[in-house]
């Protein structure tokens, strides 16, 4: 199931985009435009996305949250997520590592152009907000006889 | 592709070794205070069941596994998130009390409080003034 996304691992034309996103975020010197949404890498939260003819699920990894913290909308194809992760660090305490991420956050992620943003619902579970947006029927498969 | 590689990655041979390699490194915050030390370490994606807490001599080992609902024929369009494991370890100091962490995970953050022995705990010292 999940090997849907660890599969994505092998594919060396990902891997050279991913390169490409590198250089092109560490020295804006790539020729290739980058997307104007695109993220930085290392963006937080990491995102996954998936895609059937019926729908698409993005997966957003963003642990510690509540519900209200989280601020999801859509407009036409354009799915805009972000909400903050307030963090309190207490100086008394003493701190040897802070890696989580703590404040605010926006993802934002182009979708198929055949979704259909009246039919969105989403859920948070074990940290992961799962967002599930379907798709036009006129975008799917049909099979076509031959007369 | 996908099929394929969803089936290797749930074989049994190599498997423990491919994801211990393959494990991603969750982001923690560790912090102490005068009675022991707390650590926080973001796992989204991992439940109760399926996480894994251990200390084995002097070594902690936080280890989990991600499970999200995706759909059996989904393709994968886009993904920041490439392993299936978080795993983590840390060595413990003698002064801590291995023996009595404890750790709770709430929305895939996963929270330990690892006590000090009482004797190791720190005493405020006097100075007194020689008049």
């Amino acid at each position: 199931m999940f090997g849907t996304f660890t599969g994505l691992q092998g594919n060396l034309f990902d891997q050279l985009d991913r390169l490409q996103r590198e250089l092109d975020d560490s020295f804006g010197l790539w020729p290739q435009a980058a997307e104007l949404r695109s993220p930085a890498v290392g963006s937080w939260p990491p995102i996954n996305i998936g895609a059937t003819p019926q729908r698409v699920d993005v997966y957003l990894f963003a642990p510690g949250l509540t519900a209200d913290e989280l601020d999801i909308s859509i407009q036409q194809n354009l799915l805009t997520i972000g909400g903050q992760r307030r963090i309190e660090r207490a100086e008394e305490q003493r701190w040897y590592r802070s890696e989580r991420h703590s404040g605010e956050f926006r993802r934002a992620v182009t979708l198929p152009e055949d979704v259909d943003p009246e039919r969105v619902e989403a859920t948070y579970r074990d940290g992961v907000l799962h967002v599930s947006v379907q798709r036009r029927e006129s975008a799917q498969p049909r099979r076509i006889t031959v007369s | 592709m996908n099929a394929k590689t969803s089936t290797s990655m749930t074989d049994t041979a190599g498997t423990a070794a491919r994801a211990a390699q393959d494990a991603m490194r969750p982001p923690v915050d560790i912090f102490e205070d005068a009675e022991g030390i707390t650590l926080e370490a973001d796992m989204p994606g991992v439940s109760k069941e399926r996480l894994h807490v251990q200390v084995d001599a002097n070594t902690l080992l936080i280890e989990g596994e991600v499970q999200i609902d995706l759909p059996e024929t989904a393709e994968a369009v886009y993904a920041d998130v490439r392993s299936t494991r978080w795993r983590r370890s840390f060595t413990l100091s003698n002064e801590l009390e291995a023996d009595k962490i404890d750790a709770s995970l709430r929305d895939g953050v996963l929270r330990l409080r690892i006590p000090k022995h009482p004797q190791q705990r720190p005493r405020r010292i006097e100075v007194r003034t020689t008049g």
